[in-house]
């Protein structure tokens, strides 16, 4: 294949992203133009251009309570994606263990994840191991779904390919089940990843001394609502940068899928 | 060489809310299928045809009678076998070379040769490639290729392993009416040059005729053989026969013997 110039890929790149560009350009103009139209207080809704401000200004406390968040979600995530995976794998290999399983983790998945915090809490006090347990509780479950349907979803003439063949169970597994099962893997990467920021953040709000959710809670009840959206900006960035790089993943291991 | 004796299958099937029913499959099927030669099934749909490829794969086991392959009970999957489905079935994670190698990492001998022999199976691919005129694809992923190229490459992966008994599962089905013609000229030459025994199930009758030595006719479920035609053209056929007046004829007769409900 001949290789396209570089001018050629920049440009195609850019008419690819321009129109999210324009929609995102376009949601902070809105909100900066209606604070100023229907003249909306500061402390009810900061426009961009103060939380920016605010940003910049408390640069360096911001970044060290977003560190403290970032810590918490990757190791709270990481687990979840080890944990995530095998049991996914356990529950998609064996129709006995899904129908066993199964029940008993959509149950624990409707359970809404602030109703925890305090008692993780009891167990484990303030601060970190919270955050980090919460951000795994909140973001496993797409994972553990998303693998398990993946092997129990693959077409009976695939397996039956390999089944006339004498193959064992073990070896549809390895050889088509395992495979077949990286591109909902990594798609529920995406979700899960900004999944476990949301958890993470939400043990700090409840019970924390540190970390972006700990540092909202603190300013909204000094009323310093400019520092609340700048805490929410920082999240957001934070959770698009991890959904790129597990994009980017994607792309790369799993191109197959994305014909 | 495969011989149905009485094969029968029924399974229960939901009807509705906790109704169940049986279903007769198959009823009191005996075929014979002599070593070396190309047979073919034909019905109307739903008659078990597909059924009955499974069980001598032995995919599936009869409820009563008794199916032998090479004089042996099938009683599970056997590795000399080779199938082909109306559906290709290739791993699009997979390129061409390496879905038509999967075989070999399950089949043995060849299990355990695979790693040090890898040229030499790499060779047997790429010839088995050129046969089907699929020269240069090897590299290529599946969804590259068009669906009769993909058709091309599950024949290739089906007799990879060299079996001794090919199963085609309706393989040229999808396919449209030109690429199926070229595909039936490819099947022959590799069974010419293989000589393996061929099983192939198939709705198109102008295909069962032109490529087997012998048709059998089943009836709408439960299926059951209701006639043995018998095709003596000489080989290597060229597709020029199917137009010729006692093929028409054996072909209008063969049509009369099928009866859809």
């Amino acid at each position: 294949m001949p290789k396209t110039p570089l001018t050629v890929v920049l440009s195609n790149t850019l008419k690819e992203y321009t129109p999210a560009i324009i929609v995102f350009l376009g949601f902070f103009a809105i909100w900066e133009l209606s604070t100023i139209v229907f003249n909306i207080p500061e402390f009810i809704l900061p426009p961009p251009s103060k939380t920016i401000q605010v940003l910049y200004q408390n640069l360096n406390i911001i970044i060290q309570h977003s560190y403290a968040t970032l810590q918490s979600t990757l190791i709270g995530f990481g687990v979840s994606i080890v944990f995530g995976l095998a049991l996914g794998l356990a529950v998609g290999y064996s129709s006995i263990v899904y129908k066993a399983v199964y029940p008993l983790l959509v149950a624990f998945n409707t359970i809404p994840k602030v109703a925890i915090v305090p008692i993780l809490v009891i167990w484990f006090g303030v601060g970190k191991v919270p955050a980090t347990l919460t951000a795994f509780l909140i973001s496993f479950f797409p994972i553990v779904v998303n693998v398990a349907v993946a092997l129990a979803t693959i077409e009976p003439e695939i397996r039956d390919v390999l089944r006339s063949l004498g193959a064992s169970k073990g070896q549809i597994f390895i050889k088509i089940g395992i495979p077949r099962s990286l591109p909902y893997f990594f798609g529920s990467l995406k979700v899960a990843s900004t999944l476990a920021f949301v958890g993470a953040v939400i043990s700090e709000t409840v019970a924390s001394n540190e970390g972006t959710g700990y540092l909202m809670i603190a300013a909204s009840s000094r009323f310093d609502v400019p520092l609340v959206f700048a805490g929410l900006l920082v999240i957001s960035l934070l959770g698009v940068s991890l959904f790129i790089v597990f994009a980017l993943f994607e792309r790369r291991l799993v191109g197959w899928a994305y014909r | 060489m495969i011989d149905l004796r009485n094969v029968s299958l029924e399974y229960i099937s939901k009807s509705g809310f906790r109704q169940y029913s049986v279903v007769k499959a198959l009823d009191n099927v005996s075929l014979r299928v002599e070593g070396g030669s190309f047979t073919s099934i034909v019905g109307p749909s739903g008659c078990g045809k597909t059924t009955i490829l499974k069980l001598v794969s032995g995919l599936l086991r009869p409820t009563s009678g008794e199916v032998y392959v090479n004089g042996k009970k099938v009683e599970k999957p056997l590795s000399i076998v080779g199938m082909a489905f109306q559906n290709p079935v290739l791993l699009p994670w997979r390129s061409v070379l390496q879905n038509i190698l999967l075989p070999l990492e399950v089949v043995e001998p060849h299990k355990s040769r695979l790693e040090s022999h890898r040229d030499e199976y790499v060779e047997k691919a790429l010839r088995l490639l050129r046969l089907v005129g699929l020269e240069g694809f090897a590299n290529k992923k599946p969804w590259e290729l068009s669906g009769g190229m993909q058709q091309r490459v599950s024949l290739c992966r089906a007799l990879i392993h060299d079996p001794e008994i090919l199963l085609l599962d309706e393989p040229f089905g999808a396919l449209d009416l030109f690429t199926r013609e070229e595909l039936w000229s490819v099947i022959q030459s590799l069974w010419l040059e293989t000589k393996c025994t061929v099983l192939m199930v198939t709705h198109d009758l102008r295909e069962a005729l032109y490529l087997s030595d012998k048709i059998y006719v089943m009836s709408p479920r439960p299926g059951r053989v209701i006639g043995v035609v018998e095709s003596k053209y000489p080989r290597p056929r060229n597709i020029d026969i199917t137009y010729t007046d006692s093929f028409v004829e054996q072909l209008h007769s063969l049509r009369g013997m099928i009866q859809v409900r």
